[in-house]
């Protein structure tokens, strides 16, 4: 039975409709069918696919990496880290907008797209340290090397902390027990008290309160986690690297996010892989394919390869077998 | 005293907002096809399921989140019951991206923009994209490490095309409320959007397929 449609007729549509003379579903003749019903039994099939898949394969829950553990796990580490945040040289602390000026950041086609994002959540390195260490009200020593720190020249400040750095460097495993003699000021004594704080478990809060009794954002904390070495091998280690499809993988052998498989899939391959601006570079590359998906049905080529490739023949092979057509008619 | 004849001035509704609106409603769907209990003859084929188990897979997916909205965000890491219905909520989100994906592409080979659908196209483009960013954001409201990760991972993305301060992907508050407000209103707007549209101009039909057929 064919039901009259209100949209408009072909005749009436423009240049392009007259191109195509695909009519709306409500002409062709009709057979019963029951929309309700095939939803409510999709329904009923998903949400038991859903239960046997969750019971059977549960979902991942690895804790989250706490500064204590941190600094159990890798003491070494948080010491280089705090020496790079106090020196300036930490990723953070070089990253650019929108933490700091430090850098020009990231450009597509010589747009600094970064840079233009401006420098909205202002993030000061060294008080990435010095902070938890003031709030903390540390021992005498502790408080001496802040004293000394803040009075010091900010060429002095860098001098100090840049020499501690690279001395932890060359250290053994980079134990602050073996760095060579130096003129390093009150960084030592600085890192080290923050080592103690991360050890106290106290560090997450004084990075996230910044005075709020609810510290929602922990942008900070991340910052710091981020910079150091242990949050990458440890999730290198699940298989979780940026080299390693670790954006789209989650940990342990579940699924993660397939779907972004294709964004993915820029980082591993070159240029992507070896460019300074990579990020951006795959970010403008994603929107450009993301907009030839939206409007696929716009591009010529492209839009014509359903015609062509007949997998249209394999799903209405019903219809067409119940429709053949006629000599020199398309199909 | 006014010419307009008496029975044109009984059944002409007055000019209002509220009538303009009514008109919009009702012409936007062809009488009959906003729930019809017939299809076309050519709908015949396993590859139409896929749309319906999508919708169906997108309920189960705001069920189990809303169940742990109620538990509060960190609910699932303490009881055994929380982590089921997480999982719950992942396998959901796993099977909805897995025939959302099959959905497209049957949709692709049907050439399904034909006969003035290319919105149609558009809006289920969209509601795809729309789910990406409302799953990224989800994974990045777990409290845990792959929260950790990815969104350390992420911020890198994100700023180097200088929104970073906006969408801050370092900001689980932030995340957890587009993840469960923002976004899925989005994904359920466009996707009410794409099923009007799909029952304004009804299944698309096979490729030359002769009018009335």
């Amino acid at each position: 039975m064919a039901i009259p449609t209100r949209t408009r007729p072909v005749a009436q549509q423009g240049r392009r409709a007259k191109e195509d003379r695909t009519r709306d579903s409500h002409s062709f003749a009709t057979r019963p069918y029951d929309l309700v019903k095939e939803f409510v039994a999709a329904l009923i099939a998903v949400s038991l696919l859903t239960v046997g898949l969750a019971a059977i394969f549960s979902s991942p829950d690895e804790p989250a990496i706490t500064m204590a553990g941190w600094a159990e796990a890798a003491p070494n580490d948080v010491v280089a880290t705090a020496a790079a945040e106090l020196a300036g040289t930490s990723t953070s602390a070089s990253y650019g907008a929108p933490y700091n000026s430090a850098a020009e950041g990231q450009k597509v086609l010589r747009a600094p797209l970064q840079k233009w994002g401006g420098v909205r959540i202002p993030v000061d390195s060294a008080a990435l340290v010095l902070a938890p260490l003031t709030q903390a009200r540390a021992d005498a020593p502790t408080m001496a090397a802040l004293a000394t720190w803040r009075s010091a020249a900010a060429d002095t400040r860098i001098g100090w902390a840049t020499a501690y750095a690279d001395a932890l460097g060359k250290a053994p495993d980079g134990n602050p027990a073996a760095v060579a003699a130096g003129s390093y000021g009150p960084v030592p004594v600085l890192t080290r008290s923050f080592l103690d704080v991360a050890l106290s478990g106290g560090l997450e809060g004084q990075l996230t309160s910044s005075g709020n009794f609810y510290g929602g954002d922990q942008t900070r904390a991340l910052l710091l986690l981020s910079d150091g070495a242990y949050l990458e091998d440890s999730a290198r280690a699940q298989h979780l690297g940026g080299d390693q499809w670790g954006m789209m993988n989650e940990t342990g052998d579940y699924p993660g996010q397939p779907w972004m498989w294709l964004y993915t899939f820029w980082y591993q391959v070159p240029p992507f892989s070896t460019s300074e601006n990579a990020d951006a570079q795959v970010w403008a590359l994603m929107m450009v394919l993301t907009l030839g998906l939206m409007f696929l049905p716009l591009i010529p080529g492209i839009r014509d390869i359903p015609r062509l490739v007949p997998v249209h023949r394999l799903i209405w092979r019903d219809y067409y077998r119940d429709h053949p057509r006629r000599p020199g008619q398309a199909h | 005293m006014s010419s307009v004849p008496r029975a044109e001035r009984v059944h002409r509704p007055p000019d209002s907002w509220t009538n303009a609106l009514r008109e919009r409603i009702v012409s936007t769907v062809p009488p009959g096809q906003a729930l019809p209990d017939r299809q076309p003859v050519y709908v015949s084929s396993w590859i139409y399921v896929f749309g319906v188990l999508t919708l169906a897979a997108l309920t189960v997916v705001v069920a189990t989140g809303c169940v742990l909205a109620v538990g509060g965000s960190a609910w699932w890491h303490v009881s055994s019951l929380g982590h089921f219905v997480n999982s719950l909520h992942l396998w959901s989100v796993e099977l909805f991206f897995g025939f959302m994906v099959i959905h497209l592409w049957g949709k692709f080979w049907m050439a399904a923009w034909r006969g003035n659908r290319v919105l149609t196209w558009v809006t289920g483009a969209v509601a795809f994209l729309a789910s990406i960013g409302t799953a990224f954001t989800g994974y990045l409201s777990q409290s845990n490490f792959d929260s950790q990760w990815i969104s350390a991972e992420a911020k890198d993305g994100i700023n180097s095309i200088g929104v970073g301060a906006w969408f801050n992907v370092l900001n689980p508050g932030q995340m957890l409320l587009w993840h469960v407000v923002l976004l899925p209103l989005a994904v359920g707007a466009i996707t009410v959007m794409h099923v009007v549209l799909v029952r304004r101009h009804g299944v698309v039909p096979p490729i030359d397929a002769e009018d009335g057929e």
